[in-house]
């Protein structure tokens, strides 16, 4: 029986010649991310041991991204905390650079690693063809201390993609369509792994975008096949030289495969609370929102921009809505102003905000109201995610967020 | 932690994420202890306060899914929650739970079954028992049962590796 991408990737950190699902095997991580979210409870529990030894410490990346720049005295000394330590110790350190995973894509990341991020969104690294997977503070502590872990080798779920996307039609869209066929714990414990002949048609910033959604479907982690695409995306990212280019072998085991056209796929909206409760856009239709949010780990890159400035050029945010522009990273940022979207937004009334994680985990910046309602190119929409508990957060592309920005109403692009 | 034990229940429903056991508000408090008394409050503000040591939270599927914020185990453990049994959990929930010796056990279907407020007998590993019948459950694999023993991941660490205090 041939294996998996999950099943080989785990198999090279777990120095074995074939791993299977549901197999459990003490693995060696390639990389370890953390961001301020939980750092400060890592180093409380670091110091609490007796002589603590960081296994390697060339493995650990920290990442300011969550609360930044500090809005609080609490956030300040949290903020402090993780520097003072990742100075000392000598760890790779990012204050203000960007949202983490974005980050970790732009620099770090590289095919056939094993990473631990210390964030539930670290599945999207598997655009690279790497394997990366959230845990908790506790978790990361054993990782960074000891350099391995306990890792049950999940069963996967391949999705076979098919044709292009419409004009119009996004990546987001996609995969809102894909967790709403699924359901938000369709995908627990397990891989998805995207291939197929549509896989072509996506940039790298669709395919991160894919794949860091996949936890709302409960994945440990998402996987797609390192091409061309992504070769020229770590040449231009700082030549980065891959560990392991694997794929899944033709006699893999797949708990199930899905074939997708992608040209079937339409403008999506998830309706609050739950990222499986998704909608053709057009459903929601004239819904009034306060706020719209364009960036997040999983929407906030340079693509994605580009298609908010297109629709808002030379049009105004509506009076009604606080329209919130955060690119993914520095490097996003820069990109976006020699291009001229930053002027674009600004023009148009927007609030463009340096890069962080913004109202997207309800701290911070542009966090709503009783009763108000947010359009977002976020990861969830959970009850008083984005700030008071009796408000509404709607999912949708970076198109939907900006059209519905201009309207004060969810509509689609088309449609202004 | 295979010794039988009874509790109240309260039930919960499907999907119970991390931002409704704690929300992101509520995570720059300092202790646990101080975020206990909000947890689940977007969904039952009340239910904190109702909560006493030893009651056991009965839930549908996919319990704990978002976010990899610990606090959200650590929450249910400080308001004195014994178990969470559910038909499932979410993954990064579980590993989080089991780490910080929170016992989860998966028991399809018995959220439809028991009552809120009515008690229930846990035996770990084999069976959970309500108004005489007997509901199956499974044991947890052996790692996690030395690290759930041992009242956590870094404790078990800590004897593992003979770092202790």
């Amino acid at each position: 029986m041939g294996m998996t991408m999950a099943e080989k990737i785990i198999a090279l950190a777990a120095s074995v010649a074939e791993a299977k699902a549901g197999d459990i095997y003490t693995v060696e991580l390639d990389r370890l991310m953390s961001n301020d979210g939980t750092t400060h409870l890592t180093i409380d529990m670091f110091n609490k041991l007796k002589n603590p030894v960081i296994k390697d410490v060339n493995k650990l990346v920290w990442i300011v991204d969550h609360n930044i720049p500090s809005d609080s005295p609490k956030t300040a000394a949290s903020h402090k905390k993780m520097r003072d330590f990742a100075r000392e110790k000598g760890i790779a350190f990012y204050e203000g650079e960007g949202v983490c995973h974005q980050i970790m894509m732009e620099n770090h990341v590289r095919p056939g690693e094993l990473i631990f991020g210390a964030d539930s969104h670290t599945c999207a690294y598997g655009a690279l063809g790497a394997f990366g997977t959230g845990v908790g503070c506790t978790d990361y502590l054993y990782a960074m201390v000891t350099g391995e872990s306990w890792l049950l080798v999940p069963e996967t779920l391949r999705f076979n993609l098919h044709g292009t996307l419409k004009k119009g039609v996004y990546a987001r869209d996609l995969i809102l369509t894909i967790i709403g066929k699924i359901g938000a714990n369709g995908a627990n414990y397990m891989a998805m792994e995207f291939a197929g002949d549509g896989m072509k048609s996506l940039s790298m910033a669709d395919r991160i975008s894919i794949c860091n959604l996949c936890v709302e479907a409960g994945a440990k982690t998402a996987l797609m096949e390192v091409d061309d695409i992504a070769l020229d995306y770590l040449k231009l990212n700082g030549n980065r030289k891959p560990k392991a280019i694997v794929s899944s072998d033709e006699d893999a085991n797949f708990a199930k495969i899905f074939d997708i056209n992608l040209n079937e796929i339409e403008p999506i909206v998830a309706k609050p609370h739950f990222v499986d409760q998704v909608v053709a856009a057009t459903e929601c239709l004239g819904v009034h929102i306060d706020e719209a949010f364009l960036g997040s780990c999983n929407n906030g890159r340079l693509e994605d921009l580009r298609v908010g400035a297109s629709i808002i050029k030379g049009k105004k945010v509506s009076d009604k809505v606080r329209f919130l522009v955060v690119p993914a990273s520095r490097t996003v940022y820069q990109e976006a102003m020699a291009e001229g979207l930053i002027d674009i937004f600004m023009d148009a009334g927007a609030i463009v905000m340096n890069p962080n994680c913004s109202v997207c985990w309800g701290s911070c910046q542009g966090v709503i109201g009783e009763g108000e309602t947010l359009i977002s190119t976020g990861t969830r929409n959970f009850k008083g995610r984005a700030g008071h508990k009796d408000s509404f957060v709607y999912l949708a592309s970076a198109a939907t967020v900006t059209a519905s920005a201009i309207a004060g109403y969810i509509t689609t692009a088309d449609r202004i | 932690m295979s010794e039988s034990f009874t509790g109240r229940v309260w039930i919960l429903g499907n999907d119970i994420d991390t931002d409704i056991i704690i929300p992101t508000d509520y995570l720059a408090l300092n202790t646990v202890k101080e975020m206990a008394p909000f947890g689940f409050s977007p969904l039952r503000p009340e239910l904190a306060s109702l909560i006493k040591e030893g009651d056991i939270i009965v839930a549908g599927s996919n319990f704990g899914c978002g976010s990899s914020r610990e606090q959200a185990p650590e929450v249910v453990k400080a308001l004195g929650i014994k178990a969470v049994i559910a038909d499932s959990f979410a993954r990064i929930f579980f590993r989080n739970a089991i780490n910080n010796g929170l016992l989860l056990i998966e028991c399809p279907g018995l959220s439809q079954i028991v009552k809120e407020g009515d008690e229930i007998t846990v035996v770990p590993g084999n069976h959970i028992t309500y108004e005489d019948k007997d509901y199956p459950i499974a044991s947890l694999p052996e790692n996690l049962m030395e690290i759930l023993k041992a009242g956590g991941l870094v404790s078990a660490m800590r004897a593992r590796n003979g770092l202790t205090d």
